[in-house]
């Protein structure tokens, strides 16, 4: 496969110089990249190189002790998960975090809940503008639906779905906050290789056709150097690489933290 | 469910005797609506109350000082909205720790709310009108000119108010308030991150089911009591519409129904069941007899079926669809 050679001139978030402890373990140490504006940025690393964690610091969850986060020009130190929605950061979760006892529908519209504003009192009656807003954001998670392909498992308690629907669904509720960022954490763990495929399909096509920025964590090095423009490379919470796919593939470093290197 | 309501406003007024309206019709259909209310708060959005019978006390002693001190809105209607946002203000209020606590330690929390309401309207004697042992009573009621008097009149206006109020909260749970509450209750983490504020997600949770509450303890203190004492609102009413909730289904506003129903007519049918056998029991078994039963159904679908009655009700629906073949 030929690697995609983009260029992304404008710079969408930038992280300088983060640290994050949790008492005395260091999960994240000086870390700094930036992602670009339209790219698809993969972070990887072995299992405990504080991949996670660097995604919760950026969309809030996390605060780090040390170092900023710059997002559209404005530099921030703290701030809350809801804010970091309300900016455009929508994410997905290593392990599937939907509404369990809801259907496919209402979880993915649950990802509109920031541009429902009607108040109680017009959804009480579910007259004039509080239908209104249901029908149009209906609209739109209905072109998700059709996009992920997942029309048939509309009314479906998302609870009893498969494990590579679930993965779906939760990329539609993100998707459907129409985010300008959107973090994947670990989009096609525990897929056999058709489902990698669909979700490798969704995700460069979200890219495409909605200019979505994506920043995703994955296991599998043939998807995330199929996929990605640029690649971040941590290993016990310290940056050992960062570049273009080829660049990292080759980074002695990134082989050892993979591979390991004799003694 | 449209014939349910006509046959409901049409047909039973014409067969239903005094006993059947004050003792079965009258009792179900308020203790629906505070089971709806408490279903809001537990079953929608996951945050356990115990308060219930405090938050109807607020209603009912709202509404009688409204009704008591402004004989101008001598109106049911505006007398039991003014009780239902009375109480939805001191949910708020002890909505609050929600934020903070959860499970047990919130049950603990609106089980103190309860307490604190308990002696609120023992102690504080303005607001039962300086009577001896807080015992109250309202005298005539009216709606737009309408008297309320008879116990086919208080059926009427009580299932309008009802039909009225479950058509409200059918529309909430199904709109987007309705899925910010229960995305909080599947997993609030995830609902913050997508946008939600928990906070005021909680919050509007504990005002929406504290108002449907208070309307209905409004509504028991008018229309099913007429005469009543802080006790009628205590800790047992709380459990009762817990037990309701439960057992109707968690999530489920037809299943607030079928709890309110079952708990409504257990007693009555319990305490008929072993004379149609010829069987005489002294009332002291009986009740212990209900105790049990209800312990042991309690039990039962916590185990068995957390959904409720009306889990039970749709696949047995499912299934006499299907019958006679298996699928």
């Amino acid at each position: 496969m030929v690697a995609r050679v983009r260029s992304f001139p404008d710079v969408l978030l930038s992280v300088e110089n983060i640290s994050l402890s949790f008492g005395g373990v260091k999960a994240l140490t000086d870390i700094s990249f930036d992602i670009a504006k339209g790219e698809i940025r993969a972070i990887i690393g072995p299992n405990g190189a504080g991949k996670s964690s660097m995604l919760n610091c950026i969309n809030g969850f996390y605060h780090p002790q040390q170092g900023a986060i710059t997002y559209k020009g404005v530099r921030r130190s703290q701030m809350k998960p809801h804010e970091a929605a309300e900016q455009g950061i929508a994410r997905t979760f290593q392990n599937i975090a939907l509404f369990r006892g809801m259907s496919t529908l209402d979880n993915i519209m649950t990802g509109r809940n920031l541009r429902m504003k009607t108040g109680l009192f017009w959804q009480a009656l579910h007259i004039g503008p509080a239908q209104r807003e249901e029908i149009e954001n209906r609209k739109v998670v209905e072109r998700i639906i059709d996009f992920l392909e997942i029309q048939h498992i509309r009314k479906a308690p998302v609870g009893q779905l498969p494990y590579g629907l679930q993965k779906r669904v939760e990329l539609g509720r993100a998707l459907a906050a129409e985010p300008e960022l959107l973090l994947l954490d670990e989009p096609m763990a525990g897929m056999n290789i058709e489902e990698k495929q669909d979700m490798c399909r969704f995700i460069l096509d979200v890219n495409d056709e909605f200019g979505t920025t994506i920043c995703l964590i994955e296991h599998d090095m043939g998807v995330v150097m199929d996929i990605s423009d640029r690649v971040v490379v941590l290993d016990y919470g310290k940056k050992i690489g960062d570049g273009v796919p080829d660049e990292v593939r080759s980074n002695e470093a990134v082989v050892a933290a993979y591979l390991g290197v004799s003694h | 469910m449209l014939a349910v309501i006509v046959a409901a406003f049409l047909a039973v007024p014409m067969v239903a005797s005094p006993y059947l309206y004050t003792e079965i019709l009258i009792p179900f259909l308020i203790l629906s609506l505070a089971a709806i209310g408490l279903n809001i708060l537990v079953g929608y959005c996951g945050q356990v109350s115990l308060g219930t019978g405090g938050f109807m006390a607020v209603g009912a002693y709202a509404a009688y000082n409204l009704w008591l001190r402004v004989p101008e809105l001598n109106n049911l209607i505006v007398v039991f909205l003014f009780g239902g946002l009375m109480a939805a203000a001191v949910g708020i209020l002890f909505g609050i720790p929600s934020l903070r606590i959860k499970g047990f330690y919130l049950a603990v929390a609106t089980l103190a709310s309860q307490f604190f309401l308990d002696w609120l309207f023992a102690r504080v004697k303005w607001l039962t009108n300086y009577t001896p042992s807080g015992s109250v009573a309202v005298g005539k009621l009216e709606v737009f000119g309408w008297h309320v008097d008879t116990p086919a009149d208080r059926y009427l206006l009580i299932l309008g108010i009802v039909v009225v109020g479950t058509l409200v909260a059918k529309n909430l749970v199904r709109g987007h308030i309705g899925r910010s509450w229960m995305a909080v209750r599947d997993m609030d983490i995830a609902a913050e991150i997508i946008g939600f504020r928990p906070l005021r997600t909680k919050l509007t949770a504990f005002a929406v089911s504290s108002f449907f509450i208070g309307v209905a303890g409004a509504m028991w203190a008018f229309l099913r009591l007429g005469a009543w004492e802080p006790l009628a609102f205590d800790i047992n009413r709380s459990f009762q519409i817990l037990f309701m909730v439960i057992i109707g289904g968690l999530g489920s506003l037809v299943g607030s129904f079928m709890g309110a129903a079952f708990i409504v007519l257990m007693p009555i049918l319990l305490n008929q069941l072993p004379g149609w056998f010829g069987i005489r029991m002294s009332t002291a078994l009986l009740s212990h007899l209900e105790f049990m039963v209800f312990g042991a159904m309690i039990v039962f679908f916590l185990i068995v079926e957390p959904h409720g009655l009306a889990r039970l009700w749709a696949v047995a629906k499912e299934k006499l669809r299907l019958w006679p073949f298996p699928h």
